[in-house]
């Protein structure tokens, strides 16, 4: 068992924990946060993607305890109150979503990607994704949504 | 007016989707005490179990129990049709990765955990793997079947040339991002409520009841989405949730199953794989006259839904071309591999693939452009003379409209002069190859079997003028709850947020059908038309007498009521039919007309209507890597009058990206022991955001809607786009054409970038 101090969507949480509790598990069972989602349990599909420390994880490869003392934001934590993040407001708005059940994910690494770089070409939005598996889109309006949330973001 | 109809809303799940607020099976509140299953899987293809010892299964932390065969006190039977699928082995296993057992404990990690510590003796038995072996050792589900019309042997004796060649194709995984999940909680008595990711809530209902020895009435199933589907949670959602509802019922304690991805892709069937001989012959000019097609389709252990699936493969074997005599025969190899089971085009995909490698063998031989031998065979457009030429089923096709879409995709699309520029440029040089192909789609819509083709709804509506919809389809991202919504919207004159979108539950709407063969919107959408009309016609009865009005003259738009010169608001007329004690909820129901099929003929009119579209591919190859990708696709495809249009683009877009998938990197490998090798992401390659192409243009075709009396004239897209992705491949032939040696490389699918370099080793030799 472990000690586990996390901040997750801005809220400290100290929890006893075993060992070998993936963050992914920590925050879907633990916390009840279950916006983050498991697509394959391996690191490939990006389902459960969050940050931590501002950088983009695939929590179901990173044991909680490894979190201990880190700032962790889920989907759930990045609008303001009722207002969205502007990367939200454009997968909305541009449908880049049909079952949905890589969109939180998606819009986590999407964050990140165009919070670390300036001016981001639609490939290198592609190649930022690569990380992040859709099985229903296609990709087409995914990347429309990151080029119009860039836009919004970097204003 | 105010109606949504024919508007690129949103989903109405996106504002969910985007907070992660949005509930899938596995993220709906669960007791503390609720419990958690494992599958034990079988590590042989077949043989026979000898032993299945649990004991230190159960000893493990957290166990509470384990399952197998001997639980079941009614059917030991997931299938859908043919009761061939046991829920565990029971003495025999079929293939590896089948059920043998499951543990439930007090959560999944101790359930995963302990299922490995089974301790399973086999008498281990020959398995046929392949479909090769399955033909030599003619082990098949059933006995071949054909489709005949007109005299196939005459016809190719007769015909000027003749060509024959065989192409192989393999299977696809679904990977829908949510893998299988169900959850069962025990309710009083004998009473059993179950939240299940699938396609066919009804088919579970009957599953449980079965395998739990009873009535139907005594269970109850709800999904609200799943996150995707694809067809893989058709008959393969049954087993997670009969297991589910088992440990229930054994625990008295709400139970739940999730796959894990490996587990998802072991256990569950997969996109049948076939191999696909012809015969054909043709004139100077490339005129097809006759073709006998021969299918052969890798099964697995049982029927699952392989019958109806060859059905629509032989239905698609001639695709958009009118052939006078033609014989097609599907033979279902049954082999010690997972069922496989629906997916996206339910066979549709493979026979046009067949279809569409013959089209450019015949090019190959004449020296034509394949385009050109495409055109020459269309079945003739409506509106022309020779209108109305029938399917080798008997289906006359009279509502086409491929030869005026390929026209004006190919004009759009510059098909001509790009195609000349290609050839000049892959003479000049010889390592980056480029290929570029025209392909269209002809896809029947309605289920194969007749009976199927139906769909219940129901609606309220609520005294402050607000409405609870209802319907027996299942939303799985495609934005069937969207546009049913829209429909029901525009019905009472209502903006859709006036619509309460509602999970699919079989208490409310009974006796469904899948939410499949593209059919949800088609049936669903009539259905609750239906009852919005009942419900209309209740309503201004009633209002016209109270304003001693016309009926005739009622009208429901804008929110309000129009009655003779009055207008209302919709709420006030709501109120006033309650106060006046008229009942505000109705049922509405649909069978689609006209359709019939005799199956000892294979003969009928098995479909309402035909999808049809096109797409140009340009890809580009490295010879050297045998690396390939894609360069830039137009695509032209027929939705009739668009529910929808932000929504039927997406399923244009998603469905050819990921038959792109199916025909270039998606190939699953098994072992010679007949373990699927590629059981996770990391060896099993769908598109991932790079794989797209960078140019991509999807033109909605104009057709002015329907011709059949659909829904607002609207017509199906979820499957028929998948085929689109045709043109991939062969624009990947065309990349490599000739370029050791003269001809046409018998290049087959996945197109992965070592079968294109084995295909050019094979072409050196």
């Amino acid at each position: 068992m472990a000690q586990l101090s996390i901040i997750v969507n801005g809220q400290r949480h100290v929890n006893e924990i075993a060992d070998n509790i993936l963050l992914v598990d920590y925050i879907r069972e633990t916390l009840a946060l279950t916006g983050t989602h498991i697509g394959c349990d391996t690191s490939q599909c990006g389902a459960c993607v969050v940050h931590v420390n501002g950088i983009s994880v695939k929590s179901c490869t990173m044991l909680a305890a490894q979190a201990d003392g880190a700032e962790v934001t889920t989907i759930e934590g990045i609008s303001d109150g009722e207002n969205l993040h502007p990367m939200q407001e454009a997968f909305h708005e541009q449908h880049g979503l049909q079952c949905g059940f890589c969109t939180p994910g998606m819009v986590m690494s999407a964050i990140e990607l165009v919070e670390k770089n300036k001016d981001l070409s639609e490939q290198d939005i592609r190649e930022g994704l690569e990380g992040n598996i859709c099985r229903c889109t296609g990709y087409h309006n995914i990347v429309k949504a990151v080029q119009t949330a860039a836009s919004k973001m970097q204003r | 007016m105010s109606s949504d109809l024919n508007k690129p809303i949103a989903h109405d799940s996106a504002a969910l989707y985007v907070t992660g607020t949005a509930k899938f099976t596995d993220d709906i509140l669960f007791p503390d005490d609720g419990l958690h299953i494992a599958l034990g899987l079988s590590s042989v293809a077949h043989g026979k179990l000898v032993n299945v010892d649990l004991q230190e299964v159960l000893k493990a932390e957290g166990v509470v129990c384990c399952l197998t065969a001997e639980d079941i006190k009614g059917r030991n039977d997931a299938s859908p049709v043919f009761g061939d699928d046991p829920v565990f082995a029971d003495g025999l296993v079929s293939y590896h990765g089948q059920s043998v057992f499951a543990v439930v404990a007090h959560s999944a990690k101790q359930a995963r955990i302990a299922a490995l510590k089974a301790q399973i003796t086999y008498e281990e038995l020959p398995a046929i793997l392949t479909i090769e072996e399955a033909i030599s050792q003619n082990n098949l589900l059933r006995a071949p079947h054909h489709i005949e019309a007109g005299s196939v042997d005459k016809g190719l004796e007769g015909a000027p040339h003749r060509l024959q060649g065989q192409i192989k194709i393999g299977g696809q995984e679904h990977f829908y991002l949510e893998g299988q999940a169900a959850i069962a909680f025990p309710g009083e008595a004998a009473e059993l409520h179950l939240h299940v990711s699938t396609q066919h809530p009804t088919e579970i209902q009957h599953k449980v009841a079965e395998a739990l020895g009873i009535g139907f009435h005594q269970v109850s199933v709800q999904v609200r989405r799943m996150g995707g589907a694809f067809g893989g949670k058709e008959s393969q959602a049954n087993l997670p949730a009969i297991i589910a509802a088992l440990a229930a019922v054994k625990t008295g304690k709400p139970a739940k199953l999730v796959y894990d991805r490996d587990e998802d892709m072991r256990v569950t069937g997969k996109r049948h794989d076939f191999q696909i001989s012809y015969d054909v012959g043709f004139t100077n000019d490339g005129k097809i006259l006759a073709l006998n097609v021969e299918q052969f389709l890798r099964c697995g252990m049982s029927f699952d839904l392989s019958a109806a699936i060859a059905d629509r493969a032989m239905m698609h074997a001639e695709n958009a071309y009118f052939i006078p005599d033609m014989r097609v025969t599907a033979s279902l190899c049954k082999t010690h591999t997972p069922s496989n089971t629906a997916f996206r085009g339910f066979g549709g995909p493979q026979g046009i693939m067949g279809m569409e490698r013959i089209i450019d063998d015949i090019a190959a031989t004449l020296g034509l452009d394949p385009l050109v031998i495409r055109q020459r065979n269309f079945y003739p457009d409506k509106g022309t003379s020779e209108s109305g030429k029938p399917t080798p089923y008997g289906q006359p096709v009279t509502d086409c409209v491929i030869g005026q879409l390929v026209d004006r995709l190919s004009r759009d699309a510059h098909y001509q002069t790009r195609r000349l520029e290609i050839i000049k440029w892959n003479k000049d040089n010889p390592v980056l190859r480029r290929g570029i192909a025209l392909t269209p789609v002809k896809f029947g819509i309605s289920f194969n079997k007749t009976m199927l083709n139906q769909a219940g709804a129901l609606v309220h509506i609520y005294t402050d003028g607000t409405i609870h919809l209802n319907h027996g389809g299942t939303e799985m991202g495609q934005g069937l709850f969207t546009k049913i919504a829209q429909i029901c919207g525009d019905a009472f004159g209502l903006p859709i947020d006036r619509v309460a979108i509602t999970p699919t539950h079989t208490g409310k709407v009974p006796n469904s059908s899948a939410t499949a063969a593209s059919s949800g919107t088609d049936l669903n959408g009539m259905a609750t038309a239906a009852a919005a009309e009942t419900l209309k016609a209740r309503m201004a009865t009633y209002l016209a007498a109270q304003y001693q009005a016309d009926v005739a003259s009622v009208r429901f738009a804008d929110a309000q009521v129009y009655v003779g010169d009055e207008a209302i608001s919709f709420a006030k007329a709501a109120m006033m039919c309650w106060q006046g004690r008229i009942s505000l909820s109705a049922t509405g129901f649909y069978a689609t007309p006209e359709i019939h099929w005799d199956p000892d003929k294979a003969k009928g009119v098995p479909f309402y209507y035909f999808a049809y579209g096109a797409a140009v591919t340009e890809v580009a190859v490295d010879r050297l890597t045998g690396e390939n990708r894609l360069l830039r696709v137009d695509i032209l495809h027929d939705v009739g009058r668009s529910i929808n249009p932000a929504l039927d683009r997406g399923q244009i877009e998603g469905g050819f990206i990921q038959g792109a998938g199916w025909l270039t990197t998606e190939e699953l490998v098994y072992g010679k022991d007949g373990r699927l090798q590629t059981h996770a992401p990391a060896t099993y390659k769908i598109p991932a955001c790079s794989d797209r192409p960078a140019i991509m243009n999807i033109t909605l075709f104009e057709s002015g809607g329907n011709p059949a009396d659909t829904i607002h004239k609207s017509k199906a897209v979820g499957e028929p786009p998948f085929m689109l992705a045709t043109s991939v491949h062969s624009a990947l032939r065309h990349a490599i054409e000739g370029l050791i040696t003269e001809g046409m490389p018998n290049l087959d699918a996945p197109a992965t970038a070592e079968q294109l370099l084995m295909t050019l080793k094979g072409m050196a030799r």
